[in-house]
């Protein structure tokens, strides 16, 4: 897979491309900033981006924008944003506009080489990945909605659920096995009043209505 | 101070700027007199209506005049000080535009009150000072003015010449005393005019208070933005270097499979650190000052503040519109300190934080299900409360604490945003 990287922070871009390049990946171009990334991406057409959210010139949320702008202009790009700290604002943006092909993790995640070429790979299939922070901050809203109704279990499942992973992942994580997981899922949608008709489009319906993103 | 530069100087120096302040006195005579003649004229119209009721109208006349040549009056004496003393004369703040708002406001009758009160007395001193300069210059040229009579005068007034010795002495002595006579006048007359013409202790209060809070507002802005350049340093230097260090030590145990078995706990226990440095210091970076913050405003920095604490928090931040970003900074402060001692002491399970703007207010309520006891004295754990008062009265915010004994503790802060 051919992958680009933005990040101003030359010994961190460095570090990227050296556990990229060690999970097989083609690094097709390495940019400091949001312009050369879509210039790159304009050239190379590559399978995913992986971009810092802070970069020059103005240093707040360049590579959001940026990640906005590949996902609407090149579809066969995925992204993922890397980040010092992760704001779930900066993932409902994302999630807001495309569902997929989309990740969202902290910088430092990087370090856990296994995870983050797995998380990669998922992202670059067209999958999500969000970082558990994200998903966390996800609680802390008041949501005066079917998600209360949710029991702690269903919640957990959700989270992970939201944070990309698929029946296999969740049941590994939760120490559970798959049929548990396929039947907390189900009492998720029921709870959130997804029909089965949709069924090929619940799981997302449902992570959406869990990051609030979505007005149905 | 050598004896002979201070003979030298002696002489000259009584007189030195003299001539200035004479002038000056000179000129407030016709400006305090001015006035006299308006008050003589109310005066013949006050007889006159004692003797016929009915030249009654003519006596607002004066008075009315009075008020129309204030403000010419009070000109003039600004234009006497600037072009004789070059000192500007303090103003009253400028702030009543209306007519009728000056006529009611203080500033315009300290103004009456100086040019038709204290201006005809201090010309009564003006005379006499004017007198003693004219009388000692009369008396110590005595000798020039005798010389100018016809020759016969002193031959028929033989033994003048002691009698012109008294008169020139004396004249000296007064010359001398003239300077320090003009000083104390001028001193006299400054002062009245500072005070009746110039702003009044509340306006200059008024005006200090403004200066005061105006500066004030410079330092916490200042202070704002060492922290954003603190954080921003920190975010580009060290965090990103103990990220890079973090990838290496975790490419190097993915990659190195076949290292001896110390070695590979080395690198482990170094990988852990290195994840734990990065998270500690994520964590007092943003405590400086949360990039989000300024990107997305309250209601994203602050649930970014509760997902990172180990209890659930719930947080509703209901803002149409964004507070000034020191207020904004003084609220996520508050809350994030509030919460950090929810934590560390209350022992709650939960804690829930709201953040409405209600007008001009910006409310804040931390509140939490605790052991509650907290308390804004320094005692035990309340110097972090105090801290927190602290800050918010430097936005001249409110902060108030109720924490019973077994709790809840309900923490309130109202900030002021300008609209």
């Amino acid at each position: 897979m051919r992958a680009v990287i933005a990040e101003d922070s030359l010994l961190l871009r460095i570090g990227v491309v050296k556990v990229l390049e060690a999970a097989g990946f083609e690094m097709c171009a390495q940019v400091a900033d949001a312009e050369g990334l879509l210039a790159a991406v304009e050239e190379h057409r590559p399978d995913i981006a992986v971009v810092d959210v802070r970069m020059p010139p103005g240093f707040t949320d360049e590579g959001v924008r940026a990640a906005l702008v590949i996902r609407r202009q090149y579809p066969r790009t995925a992204v993922l944003l890397l980040s010092q700290y992760v704001e779930e604002r900066y993932a409902a943006d994302l999630l807001a506009a495309h569902t997929s092909g989309v990740g969202y993790l902290l910088k430092q995640r990087v370090a856990d080489v296994e995870e983050f070429t797995e998380a990669v790979r998922r992202v670059a299939a067209g999958g999500t990945a969000l970082d558990p922070q994200v998903v966390a901050q996800l609680l802390v809203r008041r949501h005066s909605d079917p998600l209360d109704r949710l029991t702690p279990r269903e919640r957990e499942v959700l989270e992970l659920m939201a944070g990309g992973r698929s029946n296999s992942g969740i049941a590994a994580e939760l120490v559970v096995s798959e049929s548990a997981v396929a039947k907390h899922i189900n009492s998720i949608f029921t709870k959130l009043d997804l029909p089965r008709a949709d069924a090929d489009h619940r799981r997302v319906l449902a992570v959406l209505r869990f990051l609030g993103v979505a007005t149905a | 101070m050598q004896l002979t530069t201070w003979l030298r100087q002696m002489p000259g120096r009584p007189f030195r700027g003299a001539g200035h302040r004479t002038a000056l006195v000179a000129a407030g005579l016709p400006l305090h007199l001015a006035v006299v003649p308006l008050w003589l004229w109310l005066l013949g119209a006050m007889a006159a209506t004692v003797r016929a009721p009915a030249a009654a109208a003519v006596t607002p006349l004066p008075v009315l005049l009075t008020l129309v040549v204030t403000p010419l009056l009070t000109t003039g004496q600004r234009r006497r000080y600037r072009a004789l003393v070059g000192k500007d004369l303090p103003r009253p703040s400028a702030n009543a535009k209306s007519v009728v708002r000056r006529l009611t406001g203080r500033a315009w009758w300290r103004q009456v009150c100086y040019h038709a009160v204290a201006g005809p007395l201090l010309a009564v001193l003006d005379l006499v000072v004017l007198a003693v300069w004219a009388a000692a210059v009369v008396a110590s040229t005595v000798y020039v003015w005798i010389w100018a009579l016809p020759s016969q005068w002193r031959v028929t007034d033989l033994g003048y010449t002691a009698q012109a010795a008294y008169i020139t002495a004396g004249g000296l002595a007064v010359l001398f005393l003239g300077p320090r006579l003009t000083d104390a006048l001028v001193r006299l007359e400054t002062r009245a005019a500072e005070v009746l013409l110039g702003p009044s202790r509340t306006e200059k209060l008024a005006r200090r208070v403004a200066d005061l809070a105006e500066s004030r507002a410079g330092v916490l802005d200042a202070a704002d933005a060492e922290r954003r350049r603190i954080e921003r340093d920190l975010h580009d230097g060290a965090q990103q270097r103990l990220v890079a260090l973090a990838v290496n030590l975790g490419l190097a145990r993915a990659t190195l499979g076949d290292l001896p078995e110390d070695a590979r706990k080395v690198i482990d226990e170094a990988h852990r650190e290195a994840k734990e440095a990065i998270a500690e210091l994520n964590d007092l970076v943003r405590g400086l000052h949360p990039a989000v913050l300024e990107d997305r405003g309250l209601d994203a920095a602050l649930s970014g503040v509760a997902a990172r604490l180990p209890i659930p928090v719930r947080v509703a931040v209901d803002l149409p519109r964004r507070p000034s970003p020191t207020v904004e900074a003084v609220a996520y402060f508050v809350v994030s300190e509030a919460l950090t001692n929810v934590v560390k002491h209350a022992q709650a399970t939960r804690a829930d934080v709201t953040v409405e703007r209600i007008g001009e207010t910006l409310l804040v309520i931390v509140a939490d299900d605790g052991t509650g006891g907290a308390e804004l004295a320094a005692a035990g754990g309340g110097t972090g409360l105090a801290g927190l008062a602290k800050r918010v009265a430097s936005v001249d915010g409110t902060f108030s604490c109720r924490s019973p004994a077994g709790g809840p503790t309900v923490i309130t802060v109202e900030l002021p945003c300008a609209p």
